[in-house]
């Protein structure tokens, strides 16, 4: 009956939506900042420890779909080791994705699942919502409200 | 459906009215269980607002013309409708409005502040939506006047003796409840909560954004204060809503908004204000929408109330009992008195994901909050998906809705 879905809901994206990796408070971090978005009420408040310039680990709370858990589990996965610069400009290229299906950006490789939320444009934000709360961490705020604008 | 169809309800005769409903949604049958936050609108809607635009259209109430004559005949009348349904005992009861969003701001601003003083206190109950709420926290801060949280019960139901509490003390110069929940579809006991309220000196206002839609409401007969309702949750257009106040509560109240419209005379010292209503409504009002809104009153008038709630009931009953026996399915609320509207989560499943997969199959609910953040707490999550019913709605459709839920929730397991 969904099969057209799967586009959206691909396997990894089910799996990391039920049972995320990173889904918890980290017992010390350095920057912690909360994305919410007030549309629907998901939320999500992201957890990270730097060091030498890089982002050691990354937890999060998520209260929120399969999409905006599954996109914040795939993003810890993504910017572990890498520096704030580098993670804005992924930052900048996954938002880009997320609303474009299409991305020629090899770091994006692992965050490809989240490309099918480009058709349904009221999920685009459920996608965006965990790197605006990253975004925000780096940044030193404690919120960054997601949109999809 | 036998009740119902001796009451002359035809839904299939209906859904004709609503040429939208044919739609197909990526090739399947449009399945609109969304009416709660907006209903779709039927043929002689859009006829009277394209008629007025094609052949009798002016600005109101300022033009010796008979463009302008004629149109304002049909705008006035618009008032008469709204009186008549809500069986107001006069005419110039009824202030037009953009929503009931501005009802609640109007009755905030210019009873609030104008009648209430700082010190006294103003009653909501836990399920109320934001637009019964935000303006009474705003003047509170602005005003001094204090908002007090009226309980629930489990069942979803205002908790008759956590109201009588709160009122014990006299501070309270307002109770400001709804009459039928968006959320859990309650129907609150309005008669009793305004003899409660009046007992302890405090005035009512209900919102009836939902209960207008699906049941007969007589002001007179419930002796309420103030009431609301938005034109595009009964069939109307968007952008006209209408807030009735006893009369002597209007007079003593100062404007809103100043404007066009509102007033009695203009000097650069001083103006004086129109009378009530007018002095309520400044501006170029909605015109064609309050057109388009006498229309879906005669309406829903021809169809008449007796078989719109019989049909609201028939709708609810197999709903509740169809959504009620699939696994999982978690439904909100269980009050008595109740209406269609049905809050639901699915275990292991978001209320957005579930919205998702249902749209799939062009199956239309809304998913979220639903303006009512403090009630999604009480009631212990953070969204709930929602389907609510209107006159066309069909049960094959809530069969849809069923059929499609367990299937979604194989999907998410
Ligand atoms: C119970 C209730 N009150 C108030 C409103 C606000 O209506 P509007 O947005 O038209 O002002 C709504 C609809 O969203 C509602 O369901």
């Amino acid at each position: 009956m969904f099969e057209d879905l799967r586009d959206l809901y691909q396997e990894v994206i089910l799996d990391r939506g039920r049972k995320p990796h990173h889904g918890r408070r980290l017992e010390t971090f350095d920057a912690q900042a909360k994305g919410d978005n007030p549309m629907c009420g998901d939320r999500v408040t992201v957890f990270l420890r730097r060091d030498d310039g890089r982002v050691q680990e990354l937890g999060f709370e998520a209260r929120g779909c399969a999409i905006s858990v599954a996109s914040a589990d795939l993003m810890a996965d993504a910017v572990i080791g890498h520096t704030p610069d580098e993670i804005r400009a992924m930052a900048e290229s996954f938002v880009d994705m997320a609303r474009t299906g299409v991305s020629d950006d090899a770091a994006l490789e692992t965050l490809r699942p989240l490309a099918g939320v480009h058709d349904y444009p009221s999920r685009v934000k459920c996608a965006t919502l965990p790197w605006a709360a990253l975004q925000a961490a780096l940044d030193g705020a404690a919120e960054g409200v997601a949109t999809s604008e | 459906m036998n009740a119902i169809s001796q009451l002359g309800f035809d839904v299939t005769r209906i859904r004709r009215d609503f040429p939208i409903l044919s739609e197909k949604i990526r090739g399947k049958d449009l399945v609109f269980l969304d009416s709660g936050a907006s209903a779709q609108k039927p043929v002689v809607v859009m006829e009277a607002m394209l008629h007025a635009m094609q052949h009798q259209y002016a600005n109101v109430h300022r033009g010796l013309h008979w463009m302008s004559e004629r149109t304002t005949e049909a705008y006035e009348e618009t008032r008469d409708s709204i009186a008549r349904l809500l069986n107001a005992a006069d005419r110039s009861e009824i202030v037009f409005t953009h929503n009931s969003t501005e009802a609640f701001n109007l009755v905030a601003h210019s009873f609030g502040r104008g009648v209430l003083k700082p010190g006294q206190a103003v009653v909501v109950s836990e399920m109320e939506h934001h637009a019964n709420l935000v303006p009474w926290q705003m003047l509170r801060d602005a005003h001094g006047v204090e908002l007090r949280i009226a309980p629930i019960t489990d069942a979803g139901e205002l908790d008759m003796a956590g109201l009588e509490s709160l009122l014990g003390d006299g501070k309270v110069g307002l109770v400001s409840i709804t009459h039928m929940s968006n959320v859990l579809g309650t129907y609150t006991p309005a008669e009793r909560i305004v003899k409660l309220a009046h007992a302890y000196g405090a005035k009512v206002m209900l919102d009836g954004s939902q209960a207008v839609v699906h049941r007969a409401v007589d002001v007179q007969a419930l002796d309420v204060d103030f009431y609301t309702f938005t034109g595009h949750k009964l069939y109307g257009p968007t952008g006209i809503g209408a807030l009735y106040g006893k009369r002597e509560l209007l007079d003593s109240m100062p404007p809103f908004m100043g404007g066009g419209d509102m007033i009695g005379s203009v000097t650069y010292q001083k103006s004086t204000w129109a009378e009530t209503p007018h002095k309520f409504e400044a501006g170029t009002p909605a015109i064609l929408e309050g057109i388009g809104l006498n229309a879906a009153i005669k309406y829903v008038e021809a169809i008449g109330y007796p078989a719109i709630a019989a049909h609201e009931t028939a709708l609810t009953e197999h709903a509740l009992a169809r959504l009620s026996s699939i696994d999982g399915v978690n439904l909100f609320g269980r009050a008595q008195d109740r209406g269609g509207v049905i809050s639901f989560t699915l275990d292991g499943a978001h209320a957005h994901d579930v919205a998702t997969l249902l749209d799939r199959q062009g199956i239309a609910v809304r998913a979220g909050h639903h303006c009512a953040e403090p009630l999604m707490h009480r009631l212990g999550v953070q969204s709930t998906a929602r389907a609510s019913f209107g006159v066309y709605t069909t049960l094959e459709e809530i069969d849809a809705l069923a059929d499609t839920l367990v299937r979604v929730r194989e999907f998410f397991q």
